[in-house]
């Protein structure tokens, strides 16, 4: 029964919505990722624009609380958790020689759910009220007595649409990793980003289902009537915190994880070395992993908890700088008596270490609960995490990019104008938040729309602003040079940077839509070099040249999550906006009519089955993604 | 993708091919998640269970055997269930739908049973909105009665296919993923009877 069935191949933009391709979803992603990265960016600017002197009035109060709670919500969970999703997606399933990932169709679900769920949350824009709780969405603020508007209605249910789609997207990657590695890839021989990819895997599933229920619930209290965390209603609002970072400091490591990933990898290529002490950064990660789901109450220091409680989770802070710190050290003395070079991705890597250590050392300062009181809701906490964030995270995300840019469209990004992107956005990052670690410490509280003149905030303010500037200018060189370098001829070769070490490097870039013509036999750590090391070519292959099975494209992913989107929107205004129809709110009409189209497409797919299609080894012959 | 005589199925059907083993080990991995969600619910139940406000509080509302009626039906079901999975492991097609369909039915007089229920709280005076206990206890259970609803539509179209496609490496997996499925509903369920309904009983 299994050959010759005929796939409708499509071309254009139903080409990219019904793609099941790993590395069309991780462009997706990018495109997507980026896009609210630059909305997030431009909210992040108008912040500052704002802040740049005393008693300025750019923007009304209530327009900075929406412009600051988008802020970190797009930031984190539509810009930083896309991004480096397109990384996963376009790089873990070659690393590991896998044909695809374990769920294709799931994959694409993921990224449409997000994209949906993203879209929902900025339509409120639109609708006349963002969400303005700040992205942790503190109860009773968030609650319906503070925040009559929809905006955090808009909140809840966007970001509930968009977890759905990281959860299964994190499944997704635990299966592929654990079950598509390719003969002789055992887990102590997979790179270290998909070591961090797996790791970081782990935590979003067990990290977002607490989100999915903080959500669930303060959905209910606004949009039902419930009492969760109305204490007028026998509810706490200290639980919300609970909730909120039981899910919440996971996620940080989430975000840092991959960019952990993709550091050892950068730095060891560009050092021509093996990564030093790779056994025990993978144990580092797994270790930050465990630890990570310890710490959430020491968001919670002021709250009063007791010094019990405050001692724990102070200690169990700390001892995360344990296994942090060998990671630095392992990534120092992998470059150290290496053969460097540095190329924009490595400039970004090296960056990262500094930046990332200030980042560290401030978070030691704050897990010490009594210096905490001090700290707390002080701009040194906003200093702090974005340290960690885009020192981190965003510097991380950006070497990849340039790492990996050439595997992803075929092409190499410019080197001159990706040095000027490097140096503009690292000293525009250095400049907006290194002083603000002192306009915290000299009071300067966080999320204030704006200040008095003569509390010595003034020039560290401007300062601030002209550095987001700065890497307002960065962020444009790094989209000069996407745009010059999609006119370029598309000409990168397989191993680009000529030190490749892993198997992605052994493919044509980018890769043919099956990945490996035939499946490679890993050897060692670092496949790839070790073959080079031998003089040989390429890898050998384990399996001989046939037939290989490909998924079929579907559109049913798009659809069920517009089901989701359509839902959404009907729950929003469920309270009467648009009048009833027999009695039913039309809201909950709407709503039902969304689950109906979702819940269609899941009972078309499970009764179709999918043979997929066959290429045939005749038509073989590297024809490679269209980017 | 195997190249499996028709009629002749392989040992363990369900883990026969590469998809198979992906989507039990992926459902495996999903049901981790699912423990964390419940998890997170019981905390807040537990959180909340003394502000009873001015409703009707736990000890005076549950109703013991109704519930352990519902009790027994259910974990009947999972037991049903354990005979569907071992009717896939004798590759008996038509034993493997006579118990999904025995575990469907428990499965509906178990959720009847809780509609009552709860109608029956609404009429007491305990409804979502009375007071943090009554939120936090139709949130933890009415979660959990709608993962049972789910998985009686689901196990019921699985009937369905399982009925027309018969007994497949395509469908063998889901009949399998689709018996975890039932029995971690089952398990959720008996912490709800312990920490929802005995403890409630505790005054």
């Amino acid at each position: 029964m299994a050959h010759g069935h005929a796939v409708k191949r499509h071309t254009g933009l139903m080409d990219w919505l019904t793609t099941v391709d790993h590395k069309k979803i991780g462009i997706l992603y990018l495109i997507a990722g980026g896009f609210f990265f630059l909305v997030g960016g431009l909210e992040a600017l108008l912040i500052r624009i704002q802040l740049w002197k005393p008693l300025n009035d750019f923007v009304g109060a209530d327009t900075y609380n929406e412009l600051l709670t988008m802020h970190g919500t797009t930031m984190i969970f539509l810009a930083a958790m896309p991004m480096l999703f397109a990384l996963m997606n376009a790089i873990v399933p070659l690393q590991i020689g896998a044909r695809d990932v374990a769920f294709p169709f799931v994959n694409a679900l993921g990224f449409w759910t997000f994209f949906f769920g993203a879209v929902l949350l900025n339509v409120s824009w639109f609708a006349g009220s963002a969400p303005e709780a700040g992205w942790t969405a503190y109860a009773p603020l968030a609650g319906t007595t503070y925040s009559p508007g929809h905006g955090m209605d808009y909140y809840v249910i966007g970001l509930q649409i968009a977890g759905i789609g990281t959860l299964i997207g994190g499944i997704n990657f635990l299966v592929t990793i654990i079950n598509m590695r390719a003969p002789g890839m055992t887990f102590m021989r997979m790179p270290m980003f998909t070591w961090a990819s797996f790791i970081t895997s782990a935590l979003i599933l067990f990290a977002f289902p607490a989100l999915t229920v903080g959500l669930a619930a303060l959905m209910f209290d606004r949009i039902f009537d419930a009492n969760f965390f109305d204490p007028s209603g026998g509810g706490n609002s200290v639980l919300w915190e609970h909730i909120f970072w039981i899910f919440g400091h996971p996620e940080v490591y989430i975000l840092i994880l991959p960019a952990f990933g993709v550091i050892s990898d950068v730095i060891s290529t560009f050092s021509r070395k093996r990564l030093f002490g790779y056994s025990s950064m993978v144990f580092a990660t797994i270790l930050i992993g465990f630890l990570g789901f310890m710490v959430w109450a020491h968001h919670m220091f002021t709250t009063g908890l007791g010094p019990i409680a405050n001692s724990l989770f102070s200690i169990a802070t700390m001892l995360i700088a344990v296994p942090t710190g060998i990671k630095i050290f392992n990534w120092l003395f992998t470059m150290w008596g290496g053969s460097i070079k540095f190329t924009t991705a490595n400039l970004f890597a090296v960056g990262f270490i500094p930046t990332f250590v200030m980042g560290g050392v401030t978070g030691v300062m704050l897990a010490a609960a009594p210096a905490d009181f001090q700290y707390h809701d002080s701009y040194f906490v906003v200093a702090h995490f974005h340290y960690v964030i885009v020192g981190g995270l965003i510097l991380g995300i950006f070497s990849g990019l340039h790492y990996w840019w050439p595997k992803m469209f075929g092409r190499m990004l410019n080197e001159t104008i990706g040095k000027l992107t490097f140096w503009t956005f690292f000293i525009g990052f250095h400049m907006t938040f290194f002083v603000q670690h002192f306009l915290g410490l000299l009071g300067m509280p966080r999320r204030i729309w704006t200040y008095l003149d003569g509390l010595g905030f003034n020039e560290m303010n401007l300062i601030s602003t002209i550095g987001a500037i700065l890497m307002g200018f960065g962020t444009i060189f790094f989209l000069l040079n996407v745009t010059i370098t999609a006119f370029k001829p598309k000409n990168a070769v397989n191993d680009p940077w000529e030190d490749g070490r892993t198997l992605e490097w052994t493919i044509s870039s980018p890769p043919p839509e099956y990945n490996f013509q035939q499946t490679p036999l890993v050897r060692g750590y670092d496949a790839f070099w070790k073959e080079k090391m031998e003089g040989k070519k390429g890898m050998t292959p384990a399996e001989p040249i046939g037939s290989i099975h490909m998924p079929s494209p579907s559109i049913l992913p798009f659809f069920m999550s517009l089901g989701l989107f359509i839902t959404g929107f009907g729950l929003l205004y469920s309270d009467g906006t648009w009048g009833s129809v027999g009695g039913i709110d039309t809201g909950y009409i709407i709503g039902a009519a969304g689950l109906l189209v979702t819940f269609t497409c899941m009972i078309l797919r499970s009764l179709y089955d999918d043979h997929g299609f066959h290429i045939e080894p005749e038509d073989q012959h590297d024809g490679g993604v269209k980017a | 993708m195997s190249a499996h005589v028709e009629g002749q199925l392989p040992h363990e059907p369900e883990k026969a091919t590469l998809e198979g083993r992906n989507k039990v080990l992926g459902f495996w991995l999903f049901l981790g998640g699912e423990t964390v969600l419940f998890g997170t619910l019981f905390s807040a139940f537990l959180a909340l269970r003394h502000q009873v406000l001015d409703g009707p509080p736990a000890h005076e509302l549950f109703s013991l055997p109704l519930v352990a009626i519902a009790t027994a039906l259910l974990l009947t079901s999972s037991l049903t269930s354990v005979f569907a999975t071992q009717a896939l492991h004798r590759h008996d097609n038509k034993k493997l739908i006579t118990w999904l369909i025995v575990t469907v039915l428990l499965g509906l007089g178990f959720l009847c049973l809780e509609i009552y229920e709860f109608y029956h709280y609404v009429k007491e005076g305990h409804g979502f909105t009375t007071s943090a206990f009554s939120s936090s206890f139709y949130t933890l259970v009415g979660f959990h009665g709608a993962h049972v609803a789910l998985g009686i539509v689901w196990i019921s179209l699985l009937i369905g296919q399982l009925a027309k496609k018969g007994l497949t490496v395509v469908t063998a997996p889901k009949a399998y993923v689709a018996g975890l499925y039932w029995h971690f509903i089952d398990v959720v369920w008996v912490f709800i009877f312990t920490v929802v309904y005995l403890m409630g009983k505790v005054v």
